[in-house]
């Protein structure tokens, strides 16, 4: 340590902040240039569709039991071959989340027994009052690429019995 | 008697013209201050509004314009309204002296490019510069809170310790300039800046001004962290507005004064052709002294109270007594001996004297490290 160290020091730290000055700016200009969320990310809840456009919820209401803010609110109502919205006997007729309340933790995620909801990548959620702060079945639930896949679907009587599909064994 | 109303004229144009660019000033180096600060943290800072951001001094002026103001119920109302404009006007009036150039022909009637040519300008400098310690202070006291009290006194004592230094090491340049009026200030350093022959009392009163605006490093009586906004916590809207605007308006000023005393004020090649490049060299000086200001701002961290007090007292005061000796006696040396080479003795010497208190603080800053080891 040498008798100048003091003065050098300060001198140094100017130095530093100086070439500092010719970096590139680490900003995202956000509205316009969005910067992509990490995979396990946890956003604004998705309700999936199957491929025919027929929706994954059955209605158990097992998400709104494990949402520790009690956030959502489900009720289920029966499918008929006529106006079938899902694989199964039930569907939910009222989905809501209340996204004040929702503490994202992925519960619902967990619980769901066919992968129905997923916390997806969408985290710019702004209202201007309480009540459109409650999320419902329409907005939440996945847009489907032809209208013809629309719920419910007039389908074959006894064609989709079962309401949790048959997933494959993740040991093999 | 000035019976000439044309005169009177000028001087009201020339004061409106002073204290709008003061205020357009103050808007801009907000910005400008932003902008600097930004960059030096690696980020863009506001360039939303206008084009790069240029119109955000205008939206900030807007918004406090428009905000709430609020007086708490327990404050001395009137001098908790008087505080900020005690503060605000010195920061204006203070800049009646700064000569901005020689003078130039406007309609075949010469005017000259400052506003009152006073013949102990450094003194009226000095005194209103003590002035604005006032506002503060009342104000701390005023709101009847303790975060502003102890803002306020911190405030006072900081700013009283360190004008001390700020004036001694003024002498210097009135010795040098043999004047106190702030054009001969200027036109004698003509052939070399006072900053090469006096690099020491420069850098003094570099650091003094800087305790005395309150800017960082030295930014103790609104030290966030424990004051939350130290003297103005209370306030908010318009009176707020009043003290950032006096803080900014200040910055501007002294580093305009700091050109004046140490970097040739407004002379630069080809001003004795066409004084209007004054004003511009001025600009150019001020705008760099400022960075520098932004600069130490994003570098350094805040001085501990009690070494604030310690550095000021023990170090700047000392030392800027010794530069007043110095100078003295090699101007003194040169005049006896007739050898101007001795006027280069007093930049030397002065360099090495102030090499003393670096050593000093070595070594007081070792002890220290020993103590916590």
């Amino acid at each position: 340590m040498g008798v100048l160290d003091p003065l050098v020091e300060l001198l140094r730290g100017l130095w530093i902040t100086l070439k500092s000055m010719g970096e590139k700016p680490v900003t995202f200009q956000y509205p316009e240039e969005k910067r992509s969320v990490r995979p396990r990310f946890r956003g604004r809840h998705v309700l999936k569709r199957y491929d025919n456009g027929l929706e994954k919820c059955i209605g158990c209401s097992l998400c709104a039991a494990a949402c520790p803010a009690d956030a959502i609110f489900v009720e289920a109502a029966e499918n008929t071959d006529e106006k079938r919205f899902s694989p199964g006997e039930r569907y939910a007729s009222t989905y809501e989340i209340n996204m004040l309340r929702c503490i994202y933790c992925g519960f619902c995620e967990d619980a769901c027994p066919t992968e129905a909801i997923i916390l997806g990548d969408n985290y710019e959620l702004s209202f201007f009052d309480r009540r459109s702060a409650i999320y419902t079945k329409e907005s939440l639930l996945e847009p489907v690429p032809a209208s013809a896949m629309l719920t419910p679907q007039k389908v074959e009587a006894g064609e989709f019995p079962r309401s949790v599909p048959e997933m494959e064994d993740p040991r093999k | 008697m000035i019976s000439d109303w044309t005169l009177w004229l000028e001087w009201f144009i020339k004061s409106l013209v002073l204290i709008f660019a003061l205020l357009g000033g103050f808007a801009y180096l907000t910005w400008y201050e932003r902008r600097a600060l930004a960059r030096i943290q690696t980020r863009i800072g506001p360039n939303r509004a206008g084009p790069f951001g240029l119109l955000q001094p205008i939206a900030d002026a807007i918004k406090l314009v428009f905000k709430e103001e609020l007086t708490p119920a327990k404050a001395f109302k009137f001098v908790f309204f008087l505080a900020p404009i005690l503060t605000v006007v010195p920061s204006i009036i203070i800049a009646a002296v700064i000569p901005w150039g020689r003078s130039i022909n406007v309609f075949g009637r010469e005017i000259n490019l400052y506003l009152a040519d006073i013949n102990v300008g450094v003194l009226y400098f000095m005194s209103i510069a003590s002035i604005a310690v006032f506002g503060i202070v009342l104000a701390g006291w005023s709101s009847n809170s303790k975060y502003a009290m102890l803002g306020g006194l911190r405030s006072t004592a900081q700013m009283i310790s360190y004008e001390l230094s700020l004036g001694i090491s003024l002498i210097p340049v009135i010795l040098l300039s043999n004047s106190m009026r702030m054009i001969d200030i200027v036109e004698e350093q003509g052939a070399l800046w006072y900053v090469v022959i006096q690099p020491v009392g420069a850098l003094i009163f570099w650091i003094a001004t800087l305790a005395e605006v309150n800017r960082a490093p030295f930014d103790m009586p609104e030290a966030e962290q424990e004051l939350t906004a130290g003297y103005h916590s209370e306030y908010s809207g318009m009176k707020f507005a009043l003290f950032f605007m006096a803080e900014y308006q200040k910055m501007i000023v002294i580093c305009a004064v700091m050109a004046v005393f140490f970097f040739g004020g407004y002379l630069g090649p080809g001003v004795d052709q066409y004084p209007l490049l004054g004003p511009v060299y001025m600009f150019l000086k001020i705008f760099v002294l400022l960075f520098a200001m932004i600069w130490v701002r994003a570098t350094w961290p805040r001085l501990r109270y009690d070494r604030l007090m310690e550095f000021g007292w023990k170090v700047l005061v000392p030392l800027s007594l010794a530069i007043v000796f110095i100078t003295a006696t090699g101007i003194l040396l040169a005049e006896q001996t007739k050898n101007e080479l001795w006027m280069w003795a007093i930049p030397a010497v002065s360099v090495v004297v102030g090499l003393i208190p670096v050593v000093a603080i070595f070594r007081a800053l070792r002890r220290l490290s020993y103590g916590r080891a």
